[in-house]
């Protein structure tokens, strides 16, 4: 590993943390625009995410220091995934240590700190999000996987980079398989990064909210780790997405910078659609209710499964 | 085999060490004292010397020894091999830690006479020993009996209350269903030449019927002991009535003593390992797993959640064992050693979490009184070492990187990532369903742990007794650490033990992953392009960011707090009888998986005065297997007592109609 890939590295970790809070307000700004609203411009998350880092963190008296930990844990977890997932790039060093099934166990760390966080109170909302996000998360989790199987199976590696590298060769040849693990990872997006229909992003009805009940203990600078994790998260989803389904436009070399400036535009155009196709699926949907969520799961892991059934059936 | 083999008879000393520590016992019997404090550590000591030993004998070539002993043609042979070596490693650091842990646990007033209680655990640790040593079905045996037996009075220490002495019954009761397929297995597998040293079934052609009696037979008697399905129903039982450390031992090394069980009569004795038996194996092995996943989130006692959480564990680790029959049975050798390096990982994984997890409920047992989860809560305030230790036993079963239990996980699901290669078309479009299902049985077990951690640990104590609560004393910390350690180990460095367990590949399958294993950091199991991971970098980097992220906030920010009472929702009564409960966090589980459950229920009337909700959920296994059984046995020994008049003229007149009968088939 030479100075230049640490470097690119780093660079598309900090680009990633940097930009996730705008592909928020982006999202959210469709989102208004598609409700005949004004909406608060696309810089709102920064606002927000700055806000709370100037306040006065107030913490329930019986918190122990695990839940003091989580955000900081949460925050550095999705910056790990930001590292393996090809964003701009696809010659990662860092994917070398970890590759999709580490990704997918890293997720899943996070969700299992989250909820533990959320327990932690011991109020009755608290254990409420946390028994609803394990729920959501271990049938998400399975999809997900099976998603990357699929892909791999193609390609013959977990590496992620490798993965796309493979994918960007196949130049818009439509993979059959790749077609449902596409729906369900849409479906396992939508689940895992608390989006309608199975969850809402803006509200606190306590009936139905799922992620918004394990963080509503957190404050101030916690709440703003957790916030742009969040955003982090969705960002990181995203990009696996394009780098999956739609892996063309990528730099392969780290080396020039010729191919990074076109890299760099392309991904932000796909981020921009992609994120107006999201606020378009959750403008569309309306939210279901929580007991239907494992069935929205269920069928996209049986669709994910189907892929790679596919997959093996016609060897494509 | 080459000179004098020197690390079998310190094995074999060691062994007899643990037996003598367990007869010193009796010196003082009554005393606590002398017992824990003094004996219990040696036996760790004993414990750490097995571990190093079994370490050197993994990369030495076998060695083996016959013991002046046993029958007068069968002698006891012994042998020490890389498979052998690989589970005194496990016995040796696992039962170390529990010894020292036991130290402080054992405390007067509890059940048996410490003496007594000393003499049977060491007894179960020796006999561990020596099945993994024996080198013939008789020695194999009595060990085997002696495991079992021992293991059966350490269950029933509070053996005046009836429902441990249940327990303790049905436990020796399948136990002894096992060890007559294991009987069986050894008859078939003599050959017909009435050798039963290990040497002549290894030479000995069986046809592929008799091979794979022979194997059902000892899927049989392994599974009994292992706790496969449908013969798992003695684990939730006996797990929490026997004292915390048993748990542990029986858990974390006895349930992966029957796995090396499997694997030596699979891989070493038989001459032939035919596909079906993988799949059969591989079928089992998902179901217990499910099974066991999905039952361990709807319990609402700690020690039974752990035990279904085993059962779901030795799923995985036969599900391994399959797949590399499989592999096996193709000549697919890479793949095989492979799968069987994710196998014997997973054991040694299962083997030091599940311990810790047991000792950990073993604390909370005894500063609290309490094992059902809906009286617990908030420990870690009271007990901050039981609590943080435990939490990495918990993320390590939850299979969460970079632990333990991650990297058998992305093992197996890598050998899954192969199924397609197999010159199968049925199977190899069947086996990745098989990933599948262990994607949702991983994420399942991160469900539970979740469950298991938060109730106990986390939130707010839900009976006010517990805030009495003690931590737990030095010894006991000293037990936790190692095993806890032991996690953090493997999952870190798994290179350097996966380069160790290529002997026992090399001696099972004849290859070995051996060539791909050049970078102590990088975990690359068939080549790098393919499949990477790196625990080191993975966890150093996360420690750093967290570090990095924390420094940035307090030097960019400030570091404030405040404390407040938590948001009480605008409702001004709050207790922590509103928090989750154990039957609260399965819920949805139960939903899902209904048909699995027997559950029946108690609904309140809206007219009730004294309202009682009830649901109490049973497994299908006893009322549609095990009471049928059980109905016949009674209905043949009725018939039987019809013979039995308990008159002693009948009894003579039985036994001059047996000598008429004798002598006209004689004449």
């Amino acid at each position: 590993m030479n100075s230049v890939t640490l470097i690119t590295q780093l660079t598309e970790v900090i680009l990633a943390v940097v930009a996730a809070p705008l592909l928020m307000g982006w999202v959210n700004q469709c989102r208004a625009w598609l409700q005949n609203r004004r909406g608060p411009g696309v810089l709102q998350p920064y606002r927000q995410i700055r806000k709370l880092f100037h306040k006065d963190a107030v913490i329930a008296a019986n918190a122990s220091p695990l839940f003091r930990l989580v955000p900081y844990v949460q925050f550095a977890a999705m910056c790990l995934a930001a590292a393996i997932i090809p964003s701009l790039w696809t010659g990662l060093p860092f994917a070398v240590a970890a590759d999709t099934i580490a990704l997918v166990g890293l997720f899943a760390t996070a969700r299992v700190f989250l909820a533990l966080a959320a327990m932690d109170i011991g109020t009755a909302f608290g254990s409420m999000g946390a028994r609803r996000e394990m729920l959501v998360g271990f049938l998400a989790e399975p999809a997900l996987l099976m998603v990357f199987f699929t892909a791999s199976l193609i390609s013959h590696s977990t590496s992620l980079p490798t993965i796309v590298e493979t994918l960007a060769q196949g130049r818009l040849a439509i993979y059959p398989s790749l077609a449902f693990a596409g729906v369900a990872f849409l479906m396992v997006l939508l689940a895992e990064n608390a989006r309608i229909p199975v969850d809402n992003p803006a509200t606190h009805l306590e009936l139905t909210m799922i992620h918004e009940a394990t963080v509503l203990e957190y404050s101030a600078r916690h709440l703003a780790l957790i916030e742009w994790s969040v955003a982090l998260k969705l960002f990181n989803y995203t990009c696996i997405g394009l780098a999956l389904f739609f892996p063309w436009g990528l730099a392969a070399d780290t080396h020039s910078l010729q191919d990074l400036l076109l890299a760099m535009p392309i991904t932000g155009v796909k981020l921009l659609v992609a994120g107006f196709g999201l606020a378009l699926i959750e403008s569309l949907n309306t939210k279901m209710r929580i007991f239907r969520a494992p069935e929205f799961l269920t069928t996209a892991f049986l669709l994910a499964v189907l892929g790679l059934l596919v997959h093996l059936l016609l060897g494509s | 085999m080459t000179g004098h083999p020197t690390d079998l008879i310190s094995v074999t000393a060691l062994a007899c060490g643990w037996l003598a520590i367990g007869l010193l016992g009796f010196i003082r019997p009554r005393s606590t004292g002398w017992v824990a404090h003094g004996l219990f550590p040696l036996g760790a000591v004993l414990g750490i010397a097995v571990t190093a030993l079994a370490l050197v004998a993994l990369v030495q070539p076998a060695e083996t020894l016959i013991l002046p002993l046993g029958l007068p043609d069968l002698h006891f042979q012994l042998r020490l091999d890389a498979l052998s070596a690989v589970f005194l490693l496990l016995i040796g650091a696992t039962a170390a830690g529990i010894s020292i842990f036991s130290a402080g646990y054992f405390r007067s007033g509890e059940g048996a006479a410490p003496g007594l209680l000393c003499l049977q655990y060491h007894l179960f640790l020796a006999s561990m020993v020596v099945v993994v040593i024996a080198d013939d079905a008789y020695l194999f045996m009595v060990a085997w009996e002696t495991m079992a037996l021992s293991s059966y009075f350490l269950v029933t220490t509070q053996h005046r209350l009836p429902e441990i002495r249940r327990a303790g019954f049905i436990y020796l009761l399948i136990a002894h269903l096992g060890a007559i397929g294991l009987l069986l297995c050894f008859g078939v597998m003599q050959g017909g030449n009435w050798q039963f040293t290990f040497e002549a079934m290894r030479a000995a052609q069986l046809t592929p019927v008799w091979a794979s009696a022979a194997f059902f037979l000892a899927l049989l008697g392994f599974g009994a002991k292992a706790g496969l399905v449908p013969l798992h129903v003695w684990l939730p039982e006996a797990h929490p009535a026997a004292p915390s450390p048993v748990s542990a031992l029986m858990s974390g090394v006895m349930l992966e003593i029957a796995v090396y069980g499997v694997l030596r009569i699979t891989f070493d004795l038989l001459h032939m390992q035919l596909w079906w038996w993988g799949l059969v194996t591989l079928g089992l092995g998902l179901f217990t797993s499910l099974f066991g996943v999905v039952f361990a989130a709807v319990q609402t006692d700690m020690k039974r959640l752990l035990a279904y959480s085993s059962i779901e564990n030795i799923g995985i680790i036969f599900l391994g064992v399959g797949l590399t029959v499989i592999f096996h049975a193709f000549h697919m050798p890479l793949l095989a050693a492979l799968a069987l390096a994710a196998t014997l990982y997973h054991c040694l994984n299962h083997a030091f979490s599940k311990s810790l997890l047991f000792l950990s409920t073993g604390s909370v047992l005894h500063a609290t009184r309490e094992r059902s989860l809906g009286k617990l809560g908030g420990l870690i305030h009271r007990m901050p070492w039981v609590a943080w230790l435990a939490l990495v036993g918990t993320l390590a079963i939850a299979g969460l990187p970079p632990l333990n239990g991650f990297v058998s996980e992305w093992l197996l699901l890598q050998a899954f990532l192969f199924t397609p290669d197999l010159p199968h078309s049925y199977i190899n479009m069947l086996l990745p369903m098989g990933a599948a299902a262990l994607a949702l049985v991983a994420a399942l077990a991160a469900y539970v742990m979740v469950k298991f951690y938060g109730v106990i640990f986390l939130g707010q104590p839900r009976e006010s007794s517990l805030s009495e609560a003690q931590d737990c004393g030095r010894l006991e910390r000293i037990g936790l650490l190692w095993l806890a350690a032991g996690c953090v180990l493997l999952g870190i460095f798994p290179v350097p033990l996966l380069a160790l367990l290529n002997g026992v590949s090399r001696e099972l399958l004849g290859a070995s992953l051996g060539s791909q294993l050049q970078h102590w950091w990088l975990l690359a199991p068939i080549a790098p392009e393919r499949a990477s991971y790196s625990p080191v970098v993975f966890m150093l980097s996360t420690v750093v960011l967290v570090a990095v992220v924390v420094l940035g906030v307090r030097l960019f920010y400030h570091g404030r707090v405040r404390k407040a009472s938590p948001w009480g929702c605008g409702f001004p009564l709050l207790t922590p009888r509103m928090q989750d409960t154990a039957e609260g966090f399965g819920q949805p589980i139960r939903q899902i998986f209904e048909p699995l459950f027997r559950m029946r229920r108690e609904l309140p009337s809206p007219f009730d005065t004294s309202p009682h909700y009830r649901v109490q959920v049973e497994d299908h296994f006893w009322y549609t297997l095990y009471m049928p059984i059980a109905g016949w046995v009674r209905r043949i020994s009725s018939l039987a007592s019809e013979v039995q008049q308990g008159r002693i003229s009948v009894y003579l007149l039985y036994s001059f109609l047996t000598l008429v009968a004798l002598l006209a088939f004689a004449l």
